[in-house]
């Protein structure tokens, strides 16, 4: 309080902030990413640790021996989906009922707002299947599940083939106190989100499905597999889900207790944890996972089929077996023990996961960096936008041509200004006379803010309304037409009318665009810190992108060099950019054709992600960030 | 003057109406800083279906609006949402009817010092002030919010706001009238007791002194009609429901705080954490705040009644036991009132700033506790906590600000040391 109320000490403080603002920013912002950069480091990112008693304790024996069945059920499965085109339902359902399951069926559709031409799909069909196991300690309270996803080819069979396996042990034993469903979903996540709807009885999405089914208590955790190969070398476990929440750590811990307990390797974003700690290569290893796990959580993309789980206050993780070409193979009952394991570890819970932490970043299955140690690397990146407000609303500046950036609200009350710096003790160094200009008045404010507003909803809106008009006038695809409409609308947005001020009385002066690039900071920095609180990644690459251009931005000056660092901190060029670096980080580099293509893809998948699932990020970033982001090319175009 | 008022009004009109209509409705009255279990719609509406089967409403849990209300809507239950748009539109026309004169000013112009006319007001800005109000509670989306939830909680500001105008206007039996209504719907009023007082004993030029015969005579007077017009609503919902169980149901529910529902007050938190056998003493400790500050203010504001009602209002909406956003943007429509002493504001723009950035993450962190479930209670109160001491900084500006401007009035603007410098003042 007493730096507030005492004036001496706020004195000493806004001089200190005014000039030393330019050093005080570079500072904020290089700390920022120095404690970033830092995070991969073991005394940032302690060692996992399982919280869950329930499962951290007790010890179970796996005993699963029927890896040969599993590759013959893996084997008729593949022969009867050859054979019925796709799903082959009608096995599925007599396989499941001869090993006991209670089974159901889900036939669903959805048609799609436009092609997609990743997946080559528009309307979609497709049914999922699923069978109950009934625990026979419990009444159906609980559950927990265990997915396979059904895709196209001859993907996916042994996992389904082992899903049979374990129903068909899982069946014989009597501890389970939870329900069991084996879930084999079609159409990946449009299936698993089907499914999802489906048992919670409610439409989030405008899915079509059939309403009734069977149902097994509340969802405790959800494992999703995808195998590929008769045998594997290693595990890869996929944890970033949609909008970039995570499972509870305990989770993965439990992946990782196993796969080290049953002698497997395991990977996270596809990375083999070292086993030294302390060298450099080890560290740019571990910052090589970090990274790609904020690039995967910042895209807010489901990266797994377990993805959709999490909404419904579902810990879930995918697990994929990996065949390289390591020396060490695992058969199908080491896998099987594992997966077993995990189960009868998760049967054993007595209330949700939620020991441990939800909010994380993984260097390596063995290390964790928690919300406190990495809020403070945004925390210094917004310090910069902070330190920059302060600036242009609380003090003086004594700028090349004796500018003077005044207080907002001293602005507002015009008839007090001259004598009001006096009183204002904050600074009294600003006695001297104001130079008198045309006040813009807070009216020179609406036509840029209207403006930005519009292009940014018209970025949302148009690209899949216009997808006809466009089809018909171009000779283009659907889906071509929504992607070049969404890149044509945003680079339009760089030409609009952004002087229209101008016309107004008292536009275009020094404090009109001060005005302005205070609101925008203000609105950044807002912005950001909420979405840095849902989605951690998109936040702080967000803020490590736009806080310098944002900081630095100004009619005046080198304007050309200031127009080119705002182009390249537009978050279109931070999405090909993190294209880029992703495939650099999963050491296959992509050129620049290729990542064009690639760039092309991602944003037809955003598109798609937030019509089918509601994923946030496009919305985010077309109604909230781009607006901002030409508030702040407006500030630069002020005169 | 009234030209901009009715368009004010119909902008605000609109927007509601518009709200109302659309599926934000159903989301904003859900929200826990909208509609706390003392206000909520779907309570009332609970309340209603209760009285609707001859059972007490107060037999179950759920309701606590006090019988008045639940008759009110009992005959306007088709026109909820015209009543609230009336008592919106009451609050403007009261606020805008007040003029929140300052005769004394004028009075003793002469005791000021002479290089002061700068911080007087002119009557050209005071012109203006009723129009700045108007705007400053019709738009503020807190207002917004809780009318469009049909929280009652627009229905009390309506009350408090007739409150102010009849006090203002110097009608002390009116005055003593809604201030007993105010008292009867929600308790905490009772503290705009003092100020009420003060500024009527002042419209009387009776000085106050405990000596003067004439003061405690007015004292009495007022007190009186105060309490015989609070018996008469009490004994009026006695005879309406024909029992008392209201009283424990409402005012036992305001004062002994068992709903620990989360809101963006400062209880729910600490009495969800807390032993129940402790939860007594700390009961008191909190409540007390809302009480506690009255007398204090009493004397060092007893020149000036009005800024002392905008300081209780502030002070019961921060410290009350089921807080709402309605709440604060009561005390806030007064904030333009107060526009002399911007120049001595220290922090209002931090203020601001951090008021703005709480109100944004209050959603965005309930979200992360209730839905997505990886955030828990402490991010949420966090907030919480940041809001509330945003609000009172905001208050003890205000406060500082206001003894500051009384105190270069009097003593000139420009201040000098012993030795000829120019001083300045310090709060220690």
């Amino acid at each position: 309080m007493g730096l507030l109320s005492d004036p001496h000490c706020r004195r000493a403080l806004s001089r200190l902030v005014v000039r030393l603002n330019t050093p005080l920013c570079v500072l904020s912002y290089v700390a920022g990413l120095g404690w970033f950069l830092a995070m991969a480091l073991p005394p940032l990112a302690p060692r996992t640790y399982m919280s869950e008693n329930a499962m951290g304790s007790t010890m179970v024996e796996e005993q699963f021996p029927h890896g040969e069945r599993a590759l013959a059920y893996a084997r008729d499965f593949a022969a009867q989906k050859k054979k019925a085109g796709g799903i082959p339902v009608a096995w599925l359902e007599k396989t499941m009922w001869g090993l006991g399951l209670e089974v159901y069926k889900q036939p669903f559709a959805r048609t799609l707002p436009f092609p997609d031409e990743s997946r080559e799909r528009y309307m979609v069909k497709g049914t999922n299947v699923y069978g109950i196991l009934r625990a026979p300690r419990a009444a159906s309270t609980e559950s927990l599940v265990l997915s396979v996803p059904c895709s196209e080819g001859t993907q996916n069979s042994q996992a389904v083939g082992l899903m049979l396996a374990l129903a068909a042990y899982f069946r014989g034993q009597i501890y389970w106190a939870k329900d069991i469903i084996f879930l084999v979903n079609e159409h990946d996540l449009l299936g698993m989100e089907a499914w999802l709807e489906a048992y919670h009885d409610v439409n989030v999405t405008e899915m079509q499905s059939s309403g009734t089914l069977g149902r097994a208590g509340a969802i405790q955790a959800a494992v999703a597999l995808e195998l590929s190969s008769d045998v594997v070398t290693s595990f890869d476990v996929a944890v970033e889900g949609l909008n970039g929440q995570l499972p509870n750590l305990d989770l993965v811990n439990l992946f990782h207790a196993f796969c080290q307990k049953n002698g497997l390797l395991c990977t996270i974003q596809g990375k083999l944890q070292r086993s030294d700690w302390d060298t450099l290569p080890a560290y740019a290893h571990s910052l090589q996972t970090l990274l790609l796990m904020v690039l995967k959580q910042g895209s807010g993309r489901p990266q797994g089929d377990h993805g959709l789980f999490l909404r419904y206050h579902i810990e879930a993780i995918t697990v994929r077996g990996i065949n390289s070409f390591r020396q060490y193979k695992y058969d199908m009952t080491t896998v099987g023990k594992t997966l077993e394991g995990m189960f009868r570890k998760l049967n054993n819970l007595l209330e949700r996961l939620h020991q441990s932490y939800f909010f994380y970043l993984l260097p390596s299955l063995s290390r964790f960096v928690s919300i406190g140690v990495y809020m403070p690397a945004f925390g210094f990146l917004i310090l910069v936008l902070v330190l920059k407000i302060s600036l242009l609303g609380g003090g003086p500046r004594p700028g090349p041509r004796g500018l003077h950036a005044l207080d907002l609200w001293m602005q507002l009350n015009k008839c007090e200004a001259a004598s009001a710096e006096r009183l204002w003790d904050g600074d009294q160094g600003a006695a001297h006379a104001v130079a008198e200009e045309p006040r813009p008045g807070l009216l020179a404010l609406v036509p840029p803010l209207l403006v930005c507003h519009a292009a940014g909803l018209a970025l949302y809106l148009l690209p899949v309304l216009g997808q006809r008009v466009a089809t018909q006038h171009f000779p283009v695809s659907e889906a071509e037409a929504v992607v070049l409409t969404l890149i044509a609308i945003y680079v339009a947005g760089m030409a609009l009318p952004h002087s229209a001020h101008r016309a107004l009385p008292g536009g275009g002066s020094d404090r009109g665009w001060m005005t302005l690039k205070l609101l925008a900071l203000l609105y950044l920095a807002a912005q950001l810190s909420c979405a840095a609180l849902l989605n951690f990644s998109l936040g702080f690459l967000l803020a490590a992108t736009m806080v310098p251009a944002a900081a630095a931005v100004r009619p005046t000056g080198p304007r050309l060099v200031l127009a080119a660092l705002l182009v390249l901190s537009t978050p279109a060029v931070t999405l090909l950019l993190g294209i880029f670096l992703h495939r650099e980080l999963e050491e296959r580099p992509a050129g620049l054709a290729e990542g064009w293509q690639l760039f092309l893809q991602a944003l037809a998948e955003g598109l798609l992600q937030h019509h089918l699932y509601g994923a946030l990020p496009f919305p985010f970033l077309a109604l909230l960030t781009y607006p901002c982001w030409l508030l702040l090319w407006n500030v630069l175009c002020w005169k | 003057m009234a030209a901009p008022l009715v368009l004010v009004v119909l902008v605000a009109v609109t927007l509601r109406a518009a709200l109302y209509r659309s599926s934000l409705a159903a989301f904003i009255s859900e929200r826990v800083e909208v509609a706390s279990p003392l206000s909520a719609w779907k309570r009332v509406v609970e309340g209603l279906a209760l009285l609707d089967l001859g059972v007490s409403p107060y037999s179950g849990a759920i309701f606590h609006e006090t019988p008045l209300i639940i008759y009110l809507f009992h005959f306007l239950i088709e026109y909820a949402e015209l009543v609230f748009m009336v008592s919106a539109s009451g609050n403007l026309w009261s606020f805008s009817l007040v003029q929140f004169k300052k005769q004394k000013l004028l009075i003793e112009l002469d005791k000021y010092a002479p290089d002061v006319a700068e911080l007087i007001r002119t009557p050209m800005e005071m012109h203006y002030i009723p129009l700045k109000v108007a705007l400053f509670y019709l738009l503020n989306p807190y207002t917004v919010m809780s009318c469009v939830a049909k929280s009652t909680c627009a229905i009390n500001n309506t009350v408090i706001a007739f409150f102010i105008l009849a006090t203002i206007k110097g009608s002390a039996f009116l005055s003593a009238v809604f201030l007993a209504l105010a008292t009867y719907q929600s308790l905490y009023p009772v503290t705009l007791f003092a100020p009420a007082l003060l500024y009527l004993l002042q419209r009387q030029f009776i000085p106050i002194k405990p000596k003067s015969k004439s003061f405690w005579l007015y004292t009495m007077q007022y007190a009186a009609l105060y309490l015989c017009s609070l018996v008469v609503i009490i004994c009026l919902s006695f005879f309406l429901l024909n029992s008392w169980d209201f009283i424990p149901s409402v005012y036992g529910f305001i004062l002994s705080v068992p709903d620990l529902t989360p809101n963006i007050g400062l209880f729910w938190y600490f009495f969800a954490e807390m032993f129940e056998h402790f939860s007594l003493f700390f009961v008191c400790v909190f409540q007390i705040n809302v009480f506690f500050y009255t007398i204090p203010l009493a004397v060092k504001l007893k020149e000036h009644p009005v800024f002392f009602m905008f300081v209780q209002l502030a002070i019961i909406s921060i410290f009350k036991s089921y807080p709402t956003v309605g709440d604060v943007a009561l005390y806030m429509a007064f904030l333009p009132v107060w526009s002399h002493l911007y120049r001595f504001l220290r922090n209002i723009f931090i203020l601001s700033c951090v008021l703005i950035v709480c109100s944004l993450l209050f959603p965005v962190l309930w979200h992360l506790w209730i839905y997505a479930g990886s955030a828990n209670s402490n991010f949420y109160y966090a907030i919480t906590l940041t809001f509330n001491i945003g609000q009172i900084l905001l208050i003890s500006d205000y406060f500082y600000a206001f003894l500051r401007r009384e105190y270069y009035l009097t003593h000139g603007l420009h201040l000098t040391r012993q030795d000829g410098t120019e001083a300045m003042l310090v709060l220690k």
